[in-house]
């Protein structure tokens, strides 16, 4: 198990340092100029050329490259060029909305998605199967900003139960925090419970054909007892997976529904530091989103190591 | 399924156990708005978003421009101009402090000036201040500025955002924490979400009637829509036109239709043939159709410009009949030109809607004369690149926001290529002369040069569409300024 953990610790270093040479090149070769965006229409080329070597911007790639990486790996993601913070500070602040509402939509989505998917294995065939099934083809289909402007217009504009959007901090007041995120999870975590009880239920219906479900029922369990005590736990293989790609969609990839509700979260920040040319911020971004993204990958290898015994390679038994 | 329903119910009763209603306070307000500022400091950064939050709120300068376009003391309360024109004498408000308690004084406005006019300055308007020879304290209440040359526009440019008045102990946290002398204070930033200001009490001049305001930052439409909609905002001061009709019927708010600075022009690159040939550029000129434009881009509420001014301004001059719309004389000046066949361009868009739509629509109507137009949309980045600053495209659309820019005509490096040495003679005695009879003579004959010389498509002003709820008065329709100005500001019953 050991071996199998450090094997993996050494991808997730490797993937790393991979990613961030690629997303630093890669932004490198976008047309625009910082400097050139925050003076605007009337700067002088003198003012331009004087921004720049302030902001750091005149020295070789390769070397820029280098003062980015030693930096991060002492904790300092640089100076943000537009917003004059540092770029760990501006993160920092949206992670605050952004992993709550991934991890609250995550929640929501496991908590009505895999019953339901359950239930429909369980009734195969049946009209609640067919039901579920419809409901979680419809879940998918439909777009979630399109589902959160509905959900704004129901329970903000007509009912005003909840804020149409924008977020209160944590610090200021946390219920408001908590309310300001409802329909933003909510709309976020429907396709995601869609996908998670298609997933659980075609995993289980497999796993109900195998030998060992026939076994536990030779032994006097009935197939209620046998599909959640063995089948459930073998079906979580391909769930697991799932959840881990969700998870990391719904931290990186949760934009146009943060637009819908202004929401200051990861994705917006990226937005317009994209579109105003702030590098440093994105590379910076980006490099926090590949870290989730990857972790989140490396928690759900070595789960799967604990569901499945089978897969901790490189361990003699 | 039981299991199902209780969670479900469960998470049912966390919502409502959460919701509330919030009713807004009638001495408070919260506007939308759709761009967030980079940072709060007007004197950083040319971004017009700044100023909407804190120019004449947070910051104040010498003079200030009112809802018209005029200049109006502030921190000055009065001056005097020598003979010669070079030097101008302020006499200060008394009694004025900054938000952070220290006192305004003339040494302030020396160090802001100087602060401009440095070496390592980065304002991004250092241009108008170019002229200022020296700033001099006389007294604590009196200041002194001196010009290399006489400048009818000087007054206008130090009441302009760039030239607020920001003390040496604050200046450098400006950005994120601005300190000024204005009727409001910062309170705090929520970056990405909102910027919450409150009533000075100490203020020097007349109190505000709200007692706080916060700027919310919603970039999207249909968010903006629910947002006032579900009275999360009290109103904003720019709303698109596509999305007016839900408000138009609604007593619960109120449009406010007024212009802006902002020319909305199809420029274009005189240097680079054929755009070089004044008969290929009145070809284009006659082959706009404004009206069709207008409708089309802003649903019929910009105003129709023929030269490089705002309509709303004392100096304007109506020239849209200039070249009138006629696609026949256009096909004839093209051929006139030497191309009967018409020719090829390209028309890059910045990511903005009236420069998208925008362009389609001149793109069929310039294929009605025979103009092939190839639409390359580019990010604003890009544009500052490759339009603004290296003049690579032939043809683009943008709105000149900046208040009285018909200068940048006069200086053949800027992106238009536009190189005519008697317009730059005008505007040169233009900017020298004070007397304003004379200024707007002079005002009238550099625009009615622009519009005979067809130097850029003369499209149209951009208009600034408020909605705001009903119950609030004071705000401005027009915007002679970039501003969202809130002393006036007030809620009614």
């Amino acid at each position: 198990m050991t071996l199998f953990v450090l094997r993996r610790l050494l991808g997730f270093a490797v993937t790393l340092l991979l990613a961030a040479a690629v997303i630093f090149f890669l932004l490198d070769l976008l047309p625009g100029d910082p400097a050139q965006f925050i003076l605007g229409i009337n700067a002088t080329p003198e003012n331009v050329a004087q921004l720049r070597a302030q902001l750091g911007l005149d020295a070789p790639a390769w070397q820029r490259l280098f003062i980015w990486i030693w930096g991060m790996l002492q904790g300092d993601f640089g100076q943000s060029y537009t917003q004059n913070a540092p770029v760990a500070d501006l993160i920092g602040e949206r992670l605050w909305v952004t992993m709550p509402l991934a991890i609250l939509a995550m929640a929501i989505a496991i908590v009505v998605g895999l019953p339901l998917g359950i239930l429909a294995a369980r009734r195969r065939g049946k009209l609640l199967d067919t039901g579920i099934m419809v409901l979680a083809q419809t879940g998918i289909a439909i777009p979630n900003f399109w589902f959160g402007m509905l959900l704004a217009l129901l329970f903000a504009v007509t009912l005003r139960w909840l804020p149409p959007g924008g977020f209160t901090s944590w610090s200021e007041d946390p219920a408001a925090a908590m309310r300001a995120l409802v329909l933003p999870s909510l709309a976020l975590a429907l396709p995601q419970a869609s996908i998670l009880a298609r997933v659980m239920r075609t995993a289980l219906v497999d796993v109900q054909g195998q030998d060992f479900i026939r076994t536990a029922r030779a032994k006097g369990m009935t197939m209620g007892e046998a599909v959640w005590r063995h089948g459930v736990r073998n079906a979580l293989l391909p769930v697991l997976t799932v959840l881990g790609l969700q998870f990391a969609y719904l931290v990186a990839g949760t934009i146009i529904v943060e637009n819908v509700f202004y929401l200051p979260g990861l994705g917006r920040l990226i937005f317009t530091a994209i579109s105003q040319r702030d590098l440093i911020l994105v590379r910076g971004a980006t490099i926090v989103l590949i870290v989730a993204v990857t972790a989140t990958m490396l928690v759900i290898d070595l789960l799967y190591a604990l569901v499945d015994p089978r897969l901790r390679e490189g361990e003699q038994r | 399924m039981g299991k199902t329903i209780r969670v479900a119910g469960l998470a049912m009763a966390l919502v409502l156990g959460l919701a509330g209603v919030v009713y807004a306070a009638p001495s408070e307000i919260r506007i939308g708005v759709a761009l967030e500022p980079p940072v709060l400091d007007p004197t950083a950064g040319a971004a017009e978003a700044i100023d909407i939050v804190v120019y004449q709120n947070v910051f104040e300068g010498l003079t200030q421009i009112d809802q018209n376009g005029a200049v109006q003391p502030d921190l000055a309360e009065s001056w005097t101009i020598s003979a010669d024109g070079l030097t101008y004498t302020f006499k200060l408000q008394a009694d004025v402090t900054f938000h952070d308690g220290t006192s305004f004084d003339a040494d302030d406005v020396k160090y802001s000036f100087d602060r401009i006019k440095a070496p390592d300055s980065l304002n991004a308007h250092k241009e108008f201040f170019a002229d200022i020879e020296s700033v001099t304290v006389v007294d604590p209440l009196t200041v002194e500025i001196k010009l290399a040359k006489p400048s009818g526009q000087f007054l206008f440019d130090i009441g302009r955002g760039d030239a607020v008045i920001v003390a040496p102990e604050s200046s450098a946290n400006n950005a994120t924490d601005p300190i000024g002398t204005g009727p409001f204070s910062f309170v705090r930033w929520d970056k990405g979400s909102r910027v919450v200001l409150e009533r000075y009490e100490p203020y020097w001049g007349k109190k505000a009637a709200l007692s706080k305001a916060t700027y919310v930052f919603i970039s999207d439409t249909a968010a903006m829509t629910n947002a006032l909609l579900a009275g999360d905002i009290d109103g904003t001061n720019n709303f698109s036109a596509e999305a007016l009709d839900v408000f138009k019927a609604d007593p619960r708010f109120k449009i406010l239709v007024g212009t802006t600075e902002g020319e909305t022009l199809l420029s274009t690159n005189n240097k680079k043939p054929p755009f070089d040939n004044l008969k290929v550029r009145q070809a284009m000129a006659h082959a706009i159709d404004r009206k069709a434009l207008i409708d089309g881009v802003t649903y019929g509420y910009g105003v129709p410009i023929g030269s490089h001014f705002a309509p709303h301004h004392p100096y304007y001059v109506d020239l849209t009949n200039t070249y009138p719309y006629d696609p026949e004389l256009s096909k004839a000046l093209l051929a006139e030109a030497g191309y009967p066949d018409g020719f090829s361009a390209t028309l890059k868009l910045p990511p903005v809607a009236y420069a998208r739509i925008g362009g389609q629509i001149i793109a069929s109507q310039f294929a009605a004369i025979g103009i092939k137009l190839e639409l390359i949309n580019v990010e604003w980045a890009q544009w500052l690149e490759d339009v603004y600053a290296n003049h690579d495209f032939d043809l683009t659309i943008v709105s000149h926001v900046e208040p009285f820019d018909i200068g940048n005509y006069a200086n053949p490096n800027y992106y238009f290529g536009y190189d005519n040495p008697d317009f730059q003679a005008l505007i040169e005695t233009l900017n020298g002369t004070t007397d304003e009879v004379k200024r707007k003579v002079l005002a009238i004959e550099a625009q009615t040069i622009l519009a005979q010389d067809a130097v850029n498509g003369y499209l149209f002003e951009l208009p600034q569409i408020g909605v705001w709820n009903a119950k609030i008065e004071g705000q401005w329709q027009n915007a002679p300024i970039e501003g969202v100005v809130l002393k006036d500001v007030h809620w009614v019953d």
